[in-house]
């Protein structure tokens, strides 16, 4: 390496007690070490303290004394109906938002890469904007589009002889009026499917041309397996955040599920186990469960990966 | 390069990282044929769309409580009309005349079963009679604006508070981000050291890690420091530097030709001197890129107030005033979309000015894999 060369061209340091490569080492570690702080006291401490919570009955005005509960925590949650129907919520509301978090940016970076649409640049940085918008403002925003008499959304709908629901009040529309309220943060994912596609060699489609794919023909066999390393990391990012969701319900119902207990998302039972019930040793319990599963489909989803996300220069 | 990046195990960005522009690999101009035609027209309705709450939002802001309540009154902010007329203020009706015709008469006199209307347009021809009930009649409307709404959420929320405090949080925490994510990002990109890389490894895993699995402790730990009520819990961590920032920061330093690091090492400048004169330079795009970032999550910031300023509202950033601002006039919607808007105001504005490095930014980070 260039260093090392050019180190030898140096005159040697007299006092240097350490080798080049120490002093390397020692000036990396340096600048690292801000991360390397926060990382043991802000990461790896609270998740080993959150670990040890679960085995104790702590809450968070003490009023019994502190004692070890073995697995307790553990056997009560599994046995927790509310859980199940909380992580219930959050599996279906991830069932819809997923999907539609996955498909409408890739549709959208197609539309806007397509050759036929004019000024796309232009349009592309609009359609990226709101996702600066801060959510408390989207919602506001989204949540006064999707009023059942007011809201120009089911006014649209009007005009096609559609009587739209009652959005965030009705159990069964309360997964798409959440959907539609997020509809603004596609932006990110929308530039980097752009950039995705754009790198899509274009010897690719020619060929594809010439064997006779036609539109379908190349986005099935040329764009989405070239595509597929940005779809992979889509996925599991997404499906990270939607199965931490809970913010947008927070702000909207204050953490009470309604309507009918279909938005009491399993964070929201966290919280509430937290600061409502104030159970820290059961929140902690129910943070390290969540923690499981989404480690789990984590790794269930990088083990798959294999079978269908293809790199491309990548030897196998 | 390219052995280094396997080094930590994130692929290599072929080019990703400088030149990385949105390119549209489109052939020269061509006419314009009605392919392109349906395709664009399609596309802008479909941003129209998109972005009609915004017009919403701005239209609800400048309405009046009466009209809000108006069933039939017009989309865009308007009054119904009126006249004065002897010192009074008389409500205009479009009344149906005998002959056909339809005129904007103001009521002057109102009756069950018959009105005396004034003609605005003639008010010295006297009273007109006019046969019915006016309560049947319709209204004109006429744009009215009402920008008092702006006023009006200023004063009520506060509004200069929560600005203010929303502004220093994104000032400080920027700072902390920008300096720590610099430091951090160099010392991977530019130093080999035993554990490399697994230590960026382990970095890039916290962006798996759900914030509900530290938060306990982490309240307690600022419980016990006496910071809460404070904005040190939001504060502090910034400057700890964070897993997104760091890997678009080193993606970009990696793309940074070591020749100039070796140019100002022979310029006898230490690992600190190039980096502020070698490294920080060549940057610019990509900090500027953080600092957007950071601001963005800036105004975006809620949760960590609502759980470590409850008992400080003097300290509240916007996002959680505009929550509670809701929770209180939630039936005023004008006042809501008014204070949404002022919300929103600076993010948009910068972002126009900065969305190219902040787009490329949002590129080099998800390009990740």
């Amino acid at each position: 390496m260039a260093i090392v060369e050019l180190a030898r061209d140096e005159p040697p340091k007299r006092n240097s007690r350490f080798s080049l490569a120490q002093r390397e080492a020692g000036w990396g570690f340096l600048f690292i070490t801000p991360w390397i702080f926060g990382f043991l006291t802000l990461t790896l401490a609270p998740v080993i303290a959150t670990f040890t919570f679960t085995f104790f009955n702590l809450r968070l005005n003490q009023q019994t004394p502190v004692r070890f509960v073995g697995l307790d925590n553990y056997a009560a949650m599994l046995g927790d109906a509310r859980m199940w129907d909380a992580l219930l919520v959050t599996l279906r509301f991830a069932a819809i938002a997923l999907p539609v978090g996955l498909i409408l940016p890739f549709s959208l970076a197609l539309l806007l890469n397509s050759k036929y649409v004019r000024g796309s640049r232009y349009i592309q940085t609009f359609f990226f904007m709101p996702y600066i918008i801060p959510f408390v403002a989207a919602l506001f925003a989204w949540g006064s589009m999707l009023n059942a008499e007011q809201g120009w959304l089911n006014g649209m709908l009007t005009w096609f002889g559609i009587q739209g629901p009652d959005w965030l009040n009705d159990p069964a529309w309360v997964y798409p009026g959440l959907v539609v309220i997020g509809l603004w943060g596609i932006g990110s994912a929308m530039i980097i499917n752009m950039a995705g596609l754009q790198n899509v060699p274009t010897e690719l489609y020619d060929a594809a041309r010439v064997d006779g794919a036609g539109f379908w023909g190349q986005l099935r066999h040329v764009t989405l397996p070239m595509m597929s390393p940005v779809i992979f990391y889509s996925l599991t990012l997404g499906l990270v955040g939607v199965l931490q969701y809970f913010l947008v319900p927070l702000v909207l119902n204050s953490g009470t599920g309604r309507p009918a207990g279909a938005t009491y998302f399993f964070n929201i039972y966290i919280y509430n186990t937290f600061w409502s019930f104030g159970n820290m040793s059961y929140g902690a319990t129910l943070a390290w469960f969540l923690f499981v599963v989404i480690l789990l489909t984590t790794l269930i989803l990088f083990w798959s990966a294999r079978y269908w996300v293809y790199y491309a220069g990548e030897n196998k | 390069m390219a052995r280094e990046a396997q080094l930590v195990g994130a692929p290599d960005l072929p080019a990703m990282g400088v030149e990385a522009e949105i390119e549209h690999r489109k052939p020269g101009r061509r006419p314009l044929d009605g392919r392109s035609l349906f395709a664009t027209t399609f596309t802008v309705l479909l941003l129209a769309l998109f972005l009609s709450p915004l017009l919403r939002t701005v239209s609800l802001s400048l309405k009046s409580a009466d009209q809000i309540t108006t069933i039939g009154a017009p989309i865009w902010p308007a009054d119904p009309g009126t006249f004065e007329y002897e010192g009074d203020t008389l409500d205009v009706y479009l009344v149906p005349l005998p002959d056909g015709t339809t005129r904007e008469l103001a009521l002057f006199d109102p009756g069950r079963q018959e009105s005396g209307f004034i003609d605005p347009a003639a008010p010295d021809a006297g009273v007109i009679t006019w046969q019915g009930s006016w309560r049947a009649l319709e209204q004109p409307w006429e744009f009215a604006p009402q920008w008092g709404n702006f006023g009006e959420v200023w004063t009520r929320i506060n509004f200069p508070r929560l600005m203010l405090n929303t502004i220093l949080l994104a000032l400080i925490g920027g700072i902390g981000t920008i300096v720590s994510c610099t430091l951090v990002a160099y010392g991977f990109a530019r130093f080999r050291f035993p554990g490399r890389g697994i230590l960026f490894l382990l970095l890039l895993s916290t962006i798996f890690l759900p914030a509900a699995v530290t938060l306990i402790p982490t309240y307690r730990i600022f419980v016990e420091l006496g910071w809460v009520g404070t904005w040190l819990p939001l504060l502090v961590p910034a400057f700890f530097a964070n897993a997104y920032d760091v890997f678009l920061l080193r993606q970009y330093f990696m793309t940074i030709p070591r020749e100039l690091d070796d140019a100002a090492k022979i310029d006898g400048a230490g690992p600190l001197r190039i980096l502020l004169s070698v490294i920080v330079p060549q940057a610019w795009p990509v900090i500027i890129a953080v600092a957007v970032f950071h601001l963005v999550y800036s105004w975006n910031l809620y949760f960590e107030p609502l759980i470590y300023l409850s008992t400080a509202p003097d300290l509240h950033p916007l996002s959680l005033g505009l929550s509670k601002f809701n929770d209180i006039y939630g039936s005023e919607p004008q006042y809501i979309q008014a204070a949404t808007l002022m919300t929103i105001v600076i993010p948009v504005v910068i972002f126009f000015f900065a969305q190219r490095a902040f787009m490329r930014g949002i590129v080099i980070t998800g390009v990740e894999k």
